[in-house]
């Protein structure tokens, strides 16, 4: 069984932003600016394990965006997963949603044999969290979103438990399937030494758009999202009072009289 | 060629020991530190995640990384709390990297390779009630008896001393010969006769384990002695440049967690309407810092570079570790003074960063003894003769292959 976990290397979710005459840019003083997305480190466990525990053969880290993107792909070869694949194009930049499902689906059939894909819940860049569904359209799979557990694989088939808002549901589809899944489905493990060894010594396959048969347009200007204006957020007018007190006990007494008051319960 | 940049491996290892440390270590060392306990499940979540022998060939349950990753890891472990530095200093400095410098074949397969897979915890008993930076002093004693040896002593400031299973213990086997009739020994804390204690009362490192360990007439087989007869105080000595370096990269750590908090705080907290940070008085301090970090890093990074090059850095790594030490304490109480009275409260960090760091001036040479150890290089009666055993230069094929 050959499994593909997508992923994407996001600003950190402590980086610090800034937006100069429309540019965005970011930094993370004392860390890292970039990281794997973290909601992505639950979709690469849950590849792991199907590796461990349900016989998958492969579980690939798949990537698109620049060369920079390989880091979360080495995070991912650190963490288990078995290889890793790039798709880096410049044709493929600004893409919206859609056009990004596109070059998914077209990487994800270039492996060949893929039974399942596995995406994070969402990516902390942008938060749309439509990539599974859409590149399960693309590719004419069966979308299961807000996976919490992988029951069953097996017979051709899967069984998962979804969270929804009311309620958890336990639903089966034949494979392939596409995926998402939420946080509550496992606990990722740190990359470990010899995992970090290995990734740093990987050579990470890179594809362009001449090596994928991607159906549809792509890029900014088949996107039908408009960055027309990127401004930063107005800062929140407030100011900080410290509460002295010789006990916590005080300091809440103290706390509760001044909500009370300024009738916010 | 000068080279300072690292390796994405070293990195990547050091990004990850942070990472576990942020997620498992710092949410409950408050409530341990004010416990006096180790959370135990620290020590086996280090074990399990190989840190403990991280720095050791593959071949002998290790990870096959290089000294230089032993530092960068050390100080990401110090930067969240010295407990966890110091079960490095004793586990992987004054222990297994002694067994790898000195020890047989055999004693590799024996001792080195359940400790590097983190199955067996090491500590290191030098220090007696009587006897610290006078290791000649000691009175522990071993008296050969057939194929073993009897030994009778206590020792004192043990790290580990209550967790650990392999104590490398020195001993007199000839009390009259000074510091030249001291020997080493793997002594298993399973021995009929040993016995082990916490000392409690600690100033700092209040969540890790400090105790004693008394072996009475404990029969040790003759396979356990490390080295020669004799060669003990050699031992010990060349086990205190490694665990040195494991507290002079931890102490970095420490500065720098120092500086980060008051970098924070600094900028939040305000008086006379502006934050604490555009005074000059508060910069001035958070630039010492910066220049305290820098050297320290500066210092143990070039002594972990030279054990990788397998250059004796006795030197080098004493001076790494009286200069991190006595600044990663000036660093926590300039970050105490930064957090005025909140520094002065265990609702902020600083507070245990300066209980912490004190000890480290104390253990493993006090700085005192570092400054004689630099005057007695300066002036010539102090050369470091060739050991019969050297701490071998870090080799990738050999640490790397199975």
């Amino acid at each position: 069984m050959k499994v593909v976990v997508c992923t994407k290397q996001t600003p950190s979710t402590t980086a610090v932003f800034s937006v100069n005459n429309g540019v965005v840019s970011w930094d993370d003083p004392g860390g890292k600016p970039n990281v794997v997305n973290p909601w992505d480190e639950y979709a690469i466990e849950e590849g792991i394990r199907l590796k461990e525990n349900h016989g998958a053969a492969d579980v690939i880290a798949l990537s698109i965006g620049g060369e920079d993107s390989k880091e979360a792909l080495k995070t991912a070869l650190a963490m288990g997963c078995t290889d890793a694949m790039l798709v880096s194009d410049d044709a493929f930049a600004g893409s919206d949603a859609v056009g990004n499902a596109r070059v998914w689906a077209a990487a994800i059939n270039q492996l060949g044999d893929v039974q399942i894909a596995i995406f994070g819940k969402l990516t902390i860049d942008d938060n749309m969290g439509a990539a599974a569904m859409l590149t399960a359209r693309k590719l004419g799979w069966t979308p299961l979103t807000f996976v919490s557990a992988i029951k069953e694989v097996g017979n051709g088939s899967i069984t998962v438990e979804r969270l929804l808002d009311d309620g958890k549901e336990t639903v089966t589809a034949p494979l392939p399937v596409v995926i998402n899944v939420v946080k509550e489905i496992n606990e990722p493990r740190y990359p470990s030494f010899m995992g970090i060894r290995k990734a740093n010594r990987a050579t990470i396959p890179v594809l362009t758009g001449s090596d994928l048969n991607v159906d549809g347009a792509t890029g900014a200007a088949a996107s039908k999202v408009d960055w027309s204006q990127v401004f930063p957020i107005p800062p929140r007018e407030g100011s900080v009072e410290m509460i002295a007190g010789d006990s916590v006990e005080e300091q809440v007494e103290i706390l509760v009289d001044k909500l009370f008051e300024e009738k916010v319960i | 060629m000068l080279d300072f940049s690292l390796t994405e491996e070293q990195l990547s290892a050091a990004a990850m020991v942070k990472e576990f440390v942020d997620h498992e270590v710092y949410p409950t060392i408050k409530e341990y530190d004010r416990k006096h306990e180790m959370n135990p499940d620290v020590l086996p979540r280090m074990a399990e995640l190989g840190i403990l022998g991280i720095n050791i060939p593959v071949r002998y349950g290790g990870q096959g990384f290089d000294y230089v990753t032993l530092g960068l890891v050390c100080e990401e472990l110090e930067r969240c709390d010295s407990t966890v530095r110091v079960v490095m200093s004793v586990h992987m400095g004054l222990n297994s990297m002694g067994v790898l410098q000195w020890g047989t074949e055999e004693q590799k397969q024996r001792f080195l390779t359940p400790q590097a897979k983190g199955e067996k915890y090491a500590a290191f008993g030098l220090t007696e009630p009587g006897a610290g930076s006078d290791v000649a002093a000691m009175l522990s004693t071993a008296r050969r008896d057939g194929d073993d040896y009897i030994i009778n002593g206590e020792k004192m400031w043990i790290s580990l001393a209550t967790k650990a299973h392999h104590v490398l213990w020195f001993a007199k086997t000839d009390p009259q010969a000074g510091h030249k009739g001291i020997t080493a020994f793997m002594v298993e804390t399973d021995m009929p006769g040993v016995t082990t204690g916490d000392i409690h009362g600690k100033l700092g490192v209040r969540a890790g384990s400090t105790g004693w360990i008394s072996c009475q007439d404990v029969r040790v087989p003759a396979a356990n002695r490390i080295g020669e007869e004799g060669e003990g105080f050699k031992i010990a000595m060349s086990c205190l440049d490694n665990g040195r370096y494991t507290v002079a990269s931890g102490a970095t750590g420490l500065i720098r967690a120092c500086l980060d908090a008051s970098l924070k705080y600094s900028q939040e907290r305000q008086t006379f309407g502006q934050p604490i940070a555009t005074y000059q008085l508060v910069q001035q301090k958070l630039a010492f810092m910066q220049q305290w970090y820098d050297t320290s890093r500066l210092l143990y990074l070039k002594a972990g570079w030279m054990k990788n090059e397998g250059q004796r850095n006795t030197r080098e790594t004493s001076m790494a570790k009286w200069y991190a030490t006595d600044h990663s304490f000036q660093a926590a109480h300039e970050a105490i003074q930064i957090h005025g009275a909140y520094g002065y409260s265990d609702e902020y960090d600083v507070e245990r960063y300066l209980r912490n760091s004190r000890g480290a001036i104390i253990y493993e040479g006090t700085s005192e003894i570092h400054q004689l150890m630099q005057a007695g290089y300066l002036l010539g009666t102090r050369k470091d003769k060739p050991l019969r055993c050297e701490l071998p230069a870090y080799d990738p094929e050999f640490w790397q292959n199975e």
